[in-house]
């Protein structure tokens, strides 16, 4: 299945990208997202405890199960306000 | 009313929206764009953001403040892009029935803000470097 991976903050400046396409076997979860980048990108890994999961812009634990299509974000500690 | 700007924050015209005949207090938060971070200059802070789900999460901390202290009016308005020094970042205005109501959820609201909306910061600091806030990450 192909999921659309979005980056931001500190993350974007590791993977170099905003959004990047990824094809993952099916019943993937969204952790699997993260390993498979940090293969490529092992600085991800450093903060692999502080980044949480966005699933279709929705907070979502790392076992949840992706589906075609799916929009997912690698969350960055927040600093707004 | 939550919004996203990346022009400056119309801070009168956000309290302008809370207001309601049932309520007898209305509470203001206003963070501003200080000019230290752990003791080193800041020049410029430069705010980026997931903006679709920002918006997402900021309606759903909003309907919860509004269940949990029964609020009139809630007007959120954060910033994006660079913002100087001084200015404001973040705008919550809230009205209530009573004072004790409208200064929790005001509370609330800018705690839940800068833990659970997708927003970032980057400082500038005077010395040159450009940081992530909360990463040691140097990128320039």
């Amino acid at each position: 299945m192909k999921i659309q991976v979005c980056f931001f903050s500190v993350v974007r400046d590791i993977v170099g990208t905003d959004a990047r396409q990824l094809s993952l076997p099916d019943g993937s979860t969204a952790a699997v997202v993260l390993e498979t980048l940090g293969a490529d990108h092992p600085r991800l890994l450093e903060w692999k405890h502080s980044i949480r999961f966005a699933v279709n812009q929705t907070y979502a634990p790392a076992e949840t199960v992706l589906n075609e299509g799916d929009e997912v974000a690698l969350i960055p500690p927040t600093s707004g306000g | 009313m939550v919004e996203l700007v990346r022009t400056e924050i119309d801070i009168l015209s956000a309290v302008s929206k809370v207001g309601d005949p049932s309520a007898g207090a209305i509470d203001v938060f206003i963070g501003t764009t200080r000019n230290t971070h752990k003791g080193r200059g800041v020049e410029l802070l430069e705010y980026e953001s997931y903006e679709s789900m920002a918006l997402k999460v900021m309606e759903k901390i909003v309907d919860e403040a509004r269940r949990t202290w029964n609020l009139k009016g809630v007007a959120v308005v954060h910033r994006l892009g660079k913002v100087r020094v001084g200015e404001a970042s973040v705008v919550i205005a809230v009205s209530a029935m009573h004072r004790a109501e409208a200064f929790e959820g005001c509370r609330f609201l800018i705690d839940q803000l800068k833990k659970e909306v997708p927003i970032w910061k980057k400082e500038y600091f005077t010395d040159g470097h450009v940081e992530w806030s909360g990463s040691d990450v140097a990128i320039g």
